[in-house]
């Protein structure tokens, strides 16, 4: 039963016009709401991604919990242990004893030997100053069979440095060592997706055909470190670009990031890019396009004025998706973010001219908790949008759905038209964790 | 090593248990924390939050505000919220990061409180502990700053309860059935700690006669409303099977003003051994009821309850390799089906889910324990 507040809150601050709309950030950092759609992806998920690879968190109770029941809700409490932080630790500040020991003690209480364990240490072990290449050293000298990734737990750091997320997604590629080099593979890495059947790039290099690598296609651990043969790292999701520049560095081979956009005359510069890499001749994507172009009117029929909204977990370029979907007719009416990406520039700058009545919300801003819900019938594109839109009609979408491209359209078009037609029981999907992951709820 | 986990989940941490706690009341409970203790919550630990509007926010602390000690950007942040969201209280709730370079919550507390009128308080966790003390500390501070201090008992048979959060009570019906039952045995229902009333009701809290704990979470509260009020507690639940041992209880605290734990009073005689693992109110009194039938019982207690509401058969316990221990020579074994991958193999094993500790796993499986027909009794 939905119980809310019932006051009349005023919007001010927590949603603005996008004419008005400041660039990078449209609404103050100030306290912060958390929603209760958990589509995307966090760093056990992430992590998870390593076959034969077990996951090991060093930290107290409360930090330790949203972790291991994200593994409990993956079906996966198998690869994952806990070494506890108790408050005697924090005082003593002797974490690299404990950590050390913690950690061995689990490895040896397995009941299997992973080939890799992934070490995650948190915000404590910065403020205590860990030696962490002691804690490494140690383990790797104890345990000289397993691979040991350094991944960090550490939110404090995010708004001032790298996130977790990125740096887990660097710390789960450090076990690939160079291979010698295989002309015909490419590792398409970066993201948590596999590429979707709609996604141009998989489409050029299954016509160049390539042998094509990516982390939630590998099956053994002995899969994973044969990424180390490409010739080639391409990355098209912004998250996961540090995490493939540094392997890139590591392993000296060819790199490539071509972000998502949803602008034809970026798609064909970025499909350039592609074939001139690969060494084949340019693709026509024409065809491609008609086919967006048709998809896209089908869903303009179905949809037709019902008002649209987009969040920013369905897909890193929320705006460009705007953008786009504005250019064909849809009445776009608000985007769900909390900052704006350099690559959104200059989306914002042409929404603002050209949709300035579109608006965008944030979702962090404490007046969210309390905004009215379902007041009016729309079509939502993402968990948060749907979530905030009190909607049952909506596109179940994090990270594009591994799509890329002209054909990223056609597949969000097709899944507007099933997002009108068919009502999703909100209540039981959107709170869900890591869409695409086992879940057993 | 005690604190190596190889498989078991920990228990909802002492930040979850606080923002539990305080949940319906109308108050602002914001978590110092940079991200993840409030997500952590309303993910995994909360089943209100998707219908249920609470003003529950962390303040996104980041490494140079912990640095630097910049507490005026915390001030600035919740005067600005209390302005706009007008909550009835704001609980402060402190997460390891601001534990450690000890930010004075409390002078953080008496200055936000002097310059917006609201009561302010601050829940001394630190993400250390599980969410008995997080929730249990929440409803000692809340009885403390927020109870009508010139209330007393009025002799009525009013009974407030004390200690229920979804974390221990989380089926559908669950607290309604419980006040369903003290009316059904003469009593009055006074207030509940804390689901399903409203902040005004539990300032009377001191009218009542006995305060009765239906978790461990509901002690802290009941000691401090015994040290103020001078109301008797009475710790267990009117599971099927035990209705008539409480009712007793609560009669005899009334009229000794004796505080009552009678599902520690179990023989202990028996061959085989049933090991209940879980909140000592809830399965001891599983334990009381299945000793009657000629088990030998013992209850592990693996959260931080209060050492009284375990006896002396009983055990506490920190952390899986403590567990395991305890229960290896047990024959059957009661407690959350995710302790299934300790157990010894071959051993009977009884579901009772438990959301403190599986979260929204078995959610759909819950069923309200207060109903006879329930269990199929």
């Amino acid at each position: 039963m939905l119980k809310q507040i019932g006051r009349d809150f005023e919007p001010e601050g927590a949603i603005v016009s996008v004419s008005d709309a400041k660039y990078p950030l449209p609404f103050a950092r100030e306290l912060e709401f958390n929603a209760p759609a958990h589509g995307n992806w966090n760093i056990v998920h992430i992590g998870m991604l390593i076959p034969e690879a077990h996951e090991i968190y060093v930290g107290s109770d409360n930090c330790m919990r949203g972790v291991v029941m994200t593994a409990a809700e993956m079906n996966a409490l198998d690869r994952y242990s806990t070494v506890m932080l108790e408050e005697e630790d924090l005082l003593d500040g002797n974490l690299e004893d404990v950590t050390i020991e913690g950690v061995a003690d689990v490895i040896r209480k397995l009941p299997y030997r992973p080939r890799c364990v992934q070490v995650y240490l948190v915000c404590l072990h910065h403020f205590l100053g860990s030696d962490t290449d002691r804690i490494f050293g140690e383990l790797e000298a104890l345990f000289p069979d397993i691979d040991f990734a350094r991944c960090w737990m550490d939110p404090i750091m995010q708004k001032t440095g790298l996130t977790p997320e990125q740096k887990d997604r660097k710390a789960i590629l450090d076990p690939v060592q160079p291979l010698p080099v295989n002309h015909r593979s490419v590792n398409v890495i970066g993201g948590d997706l596999p590429m979707h059947r709609e996604n141009d790039i998989a489409k050029v290099l299954s016509a160049g055909d390539f042998t094509v690598r990516q982390l939630p296609t590998n099956r053994t651990y002995d899969e994973f470190l044969a990424m180390g043969e490409s010739f080639l790292n391409l990355c098209y999701y912004p998250s996961g670009d540090y995490a493939v520049r540094m392997m890139n560095k590591r392993l000296g081979r060819d790199y490539l990031y071509l972000p998502s956009d949803y602008d034809d005359e970026a798609i064909c510069r970025n499909l350039k890019e592609l074939t001139a890499q690969l060494n084949m001749k340019d693709i026509d994507p024409t065809p491609w396009m008609e086919e967006r172009d048709r998809a896209l009117q089908r869903a303009l029929s179905a949809v037709g004025k019902m008002p649209v909204t987009i969040d920013y977990m369905s897909t890193p370029r929320p705006l460009s998706l705007a953008r786009a979907l504005r250019k064909k007719g849809f009445q776009v009416q608000r985007v769900y973010l909390d900052a704006i990406t350099p690559e959104e520039e200059a989306d914002l700058r042409w929404l603002q001219k050209n949709a300035p009545d579109m608006e965008l919300a944030s979702t962090m801003n404490v007046k969210m908790r309390v905004m009215p819900r379902g007041t009016e019938p729309v079509l939502a594109i993402g968990p948060k949008a749907a979530w905030f839109g009190g909607t049952s009609h909506f596109v179940n979408m994090i990270e594009n759905g591994g799509s890329w491209g002209f054909g990223s359209l056609t597949f969000i078009a097709e899944e507007m038209i099933r997002g009108v037609r068919e009502e999703k029981d909100t209540r039981d999907v959107v709170p869900r964790k890591g869409l695409g992951c086992a879940c057993c709820l | 090593m005690r604190r190596a986990y190889r498989i078991l989940p920990v228990y909802s941490g002492d930040v979850s248990g606080a923002a539990a706690a305080l949940f319906e009341l109308g108050g602002m409970t914001v978590m110092h924390d940079p991200s993840g203790c409030n997500s952590t919550y309303n993910t995994h630990d909360e089943t209100r939050w998707y219908d249920q509007d609470s003003l529950i926010f962390i303040t996104g602390l980041t490494d140079q505000d912990a640095i630097l000690g910049d507490d005026e950007r915390l001030i600035h942040d919740i005067e600005k919220a209390c302005e706009e969201l007008h909550p009835n209280f704001v609980a402060l709730v402190n997460s390891p990061i601001p534990y450690l370079n000890g930010t004075d919550f409390e002078a953080i507390s008496s200055i936000i409180e002097k310059n917006t009128g609201i009561p302010v308080f601050y829940i001394p966790t630190n993400g250390c502990h599980d969410y008995v003390f997080g929730a249990g500390g929440a409803l000692r501070m809340l009885a403390e700053r927020m109870t009508d201090r010139n209330a007393g008992p009025d002799h009525t048979g009013r009974i407030n309860l004390l200690g229920c959060t979804p974390l221990d009570f989380p089926a559908d019906g669950e607290v309604a059935a419980l006040k369903d039952w003290i009316r059904a045995e003469g009593f009055s229902a006074g207030s509940c700690w804390a689901m399903g009333d409203s902040l005004e009701s539990l300032k009377d809290a001191g009218r009542a006669d006995v305060n009765l704990v239906v978790s461990a979470v509901g002690l802290p509260a009941a000691k401090w409303l015994r040290e103020n009020f001078g109301t008797p507690y009475v710790a267990g639940l009117p599971l099927p099977g035990y209705e008539k041992e409480l009712c007793s209880a609560l009669r005899r605290a009334m009229e000794t003003g004796e505080n009552q734990i009678p599902y520690l009073d179990r023989p202990a005689d028996g061959q085989e051994e049933t090991v209940f693992i879980g909140d000592p109110v809830c399965m001891g009194t599983m334990a009381a009821v299945k000793a009657r039938q000629g088990s030998r019982t013992r209850v592990i207690c693996p959260v931080e309850a209060g050492p009284e509401l375990v006896g002396v058969q009983d055990a506490m316990t920190r952390g899986e390799e403590d567990v395991e221990r305890e229960i290896a020579n047990a024959a059957e074994i009661v407690a959350d089906p995710l302790y299934r991958h300790i157990c010894p193999a071959g051993v009977r094993f009884t579901p009772e889910i438990h959301f403190a500790f599986s979260g929204r796993i078995f959610r759909k499986q819950l069923v309200n324990r207060f109903q006879h027909d329930a269990r199929g009794e």
